[in-house]
């Protein structure tokens, strides 16, 4: 199924009618009818799309924009293609199935995942994979991979699950993080692994950790195979990095002080 | 019995009884094959035979890097028992004392299917709450600290009720030392055969058992029908020109994979004739009332 932006929205638009579980079963013109405004000004998939039916567990996005919010919310299975940018909380509350986008992704992408697997392109904002206002716990499962750059908190409160950052990150890389694993390949920013608990951190740079995480001698070779098996499918420079001498430093000792963070030797 | 020969070996037209067992496997990994080797003997010391033991255990197969979870040297090694509750907790108990135990080790699940046992669930507590739980797609791992590192060991592995126990060949032999050079001509083919483990000493027994005894509460006493000293005191089995016996007991995954064993060995005693190696090879069996499996020896020639 195939939807195909006319112009740029008037508004920011909530796509999260348009996953496959509630696209089953509709006809073109249920479909057209779906509304998407975010504002009183009533905007119908019909006003801001052109539709072309197919399989609704394949649906594309020709046409992106950084209006485009909640874009797979809780998918559960099938796959999103945004052929574009994405807004906000895309692929929020994920659960399976898979969603690529194309272009850039802004604040929350990935909020909360749940399991399935997250494809950014481009760039993503703040908060990727973190839980939205008060919510105990980012992500809990899945795999999100940004082959650009992202936003500040990467992986805020993440629980479970694989993030991999193949550029920089902005900063407060995984902060409170509870567990998990968190990739940077570039540089994390100032700040990494700020008030974390448990979990794991690798990263190519970390030139300002807090002065809270505590040197804990070398790397735990057994778990970097199979870290590098785990990242190989989807991200190579992950999987390199993994390979890399690295130190290892343990923290947040301003928590509970069992996360750990692994960087390239000299980038500390 | 009418016998059969092949390459002027007597092959009995007998069969092996063997029964159902619960089984489960692991893959034991090492930064050499020296220590995986070590890790995986000392794991299956003392599992010879569930009647003494608890449980039956050995080695199927050295695992190439290149065909283990972490890229180092491994081995599988395969438990079976009678009872779901005795493997798991010969399975934590062994793991527990003799990988996690031995230098540079990490164990992984050996089998896949659907039941599971518990591996590091079960071990995890080692780590005195600086364990460490980590989960990749389809893997749960649990790292445990240890003195040289980390000890890294995959939450649970699968447990098979579809195991075999108990397939079996005797070899007789003109003397005792064709008649292990026949045992040990077998036991090198049968370790090439996969999903299987000869968990005797070498693969080999040499005190073949038979069920109960004179002496009250003894499970099991020796073969004597088998035993060449006791000809003449004794009804036997055992023909003139014999004068040693050795039998080789195979436990698998599967009653093909069992079968698949049997018929390798037979191959590879019978290829020395009678003067090398054994001059007869038969079966031992209840009377087939008991197990549920029976591996006739002339449908494996």
């Amino acid at each position: 199924m195939r939807f195909t932006l006319r112009a740029p929205p008037e508004q920011r638009l909530d796509l999260s009618p348009l996953v496959p579980d509630r696209l089953a079963g509709l006809d073109q013109a249920a479909i057209e009818r779906v509304g998407l405004n975010t504002t009183r000004a009533t905007l119908c998939v019909g006003d801001v799309f052109t539709v072309r039916m197919g399989d609704p567990a394949r649906v594309t996005f020709d046409g992106g924009s950084e209006r485009f919010d909640n874009l797979g919310e809780s998918l559960s299975a099938g796959e999103i293609v945004v052929e574009g940018d994405a807004g906000q909380f895309a692929g929020r509350r994920m659960s399976g199935g898979r969603m690529e986008i194309r272009g850039n992704a802004g604040g929350w992408a990935a909020s909360a995942l749940r399991g399935g697997r997250m494809e950014i392109h481009g760039d993503a904002g703040e908060r990727l994979g973190g839980p939205a206002s008060g919510e105990v716990a980012g992500m809990a499962g899945g795999t999100v991979v940004v082959r650009g750059s992202v936003g500040e908190r990467a992986g805020d409160r993440m629980r479970r699950g694989l993030i991999v950052v193949e550029g920089d990150a902005a900063g407060w890389t995984g902060s409170r993080m509870i567990a998990g694993t968190l990739v940077v390949c570039g540089d994390a920013g100032v700040l990494p692994g700020y008030l974390m608990r448990r979990g794991t951190l690798l990263l190519g740079r970390a030139e300002t950790p807090p002065p809270t995480f505590v040197p804990s001698g070398g790397a735990p070779t057994v778990f970097l195979h199979l870290l590098a098996a785990a990242l190989s499918p989807v991200s190579e420079p992950a999987a390199r990095l993994t390979a890399a001498p690295l130190q290892r430093l343990l923290g947040d000792m301003a928590s509970l002080g069992m996360g750990e963070m692994l960087v390239q030797a000299g980038h500390l | 019995m009418l016998a059969l020969t092949r390459n002027g070996v007597r092959i009995d037209d007998s069969f092996a009884e063997a029964f159902d067992m619960r089984a489960t496997g692991v893959v034991i990994t090492a930064p050499t094959l020296r220590w995986v080797r070590q890790a995986a003997i000392t794991t299956t010391g003392f599992a010879t035979s569930i009647i003494g033991c608890g449980v039956e255990a050995g080695i199927d197969a050295e695992l190439r890097p290149d065909a283990t979870p972490d890229g180092r040297p491994g081995v599988r090694v395969l438990l079976f028992a009678g009872s779901t509750g005795e493997l798991q907790k010969q399975l934590v108990g062994r793991v527990g004392q003799c990988v996690l135990t031995s230098p540079g080790s990490a164990c992984y699940a050996g089998l896949e299917a659907d039941e599971k046992l518990r591996l590091g669930d079960g071990l995890r507590y080692f780590g005195d709450g600086w364990q460490i739980s980590k989960r990749f797609e389809d893997r749960h791992i649990w790292r445990i600290p240890v003195m040289d590192g980390e000890f890294v060991c995959e939450g649970t592995t699968g447990l098979t009720k579809g195991a075999v126990g108990g397939g079996n060949l005797i070899l007789m032999g003109r003397s005792a030392d064709a008649t292990l050079h026949a045992a040990e001509s077998a036991i090198a083919a049968m370790r090439a055969v996969a999903g299987v483990i000869m968990p005797f000493p070498g693969g080999i027994v040499r005190s073949g058992s038979k069920v109960g005894s004179k002496y009250k509460g003894l499970m099991a006493s020796t073969n004597h029908a088998y035993c060449p000293t006791l000809r003449g005191a004794t009804p036997s089995e055992l023909d003139a020109d014999i004068a040693a016996v050795l039998e080789i007991v195979i436990d698998g995954l599967t009653p093909d994979a069992v079968a698949a064993a049997m018929r390798a060995g037979l191959a590879a005693a019978i290829a020395l004739g009678p003067d090398q190696g054994a001059a007869r090879i038969g079966a031992g069996n209840y009377g087939g009332k008991l197990g549920r499996h029976h591996f006739h020896l002339r449908e494996l020639l």
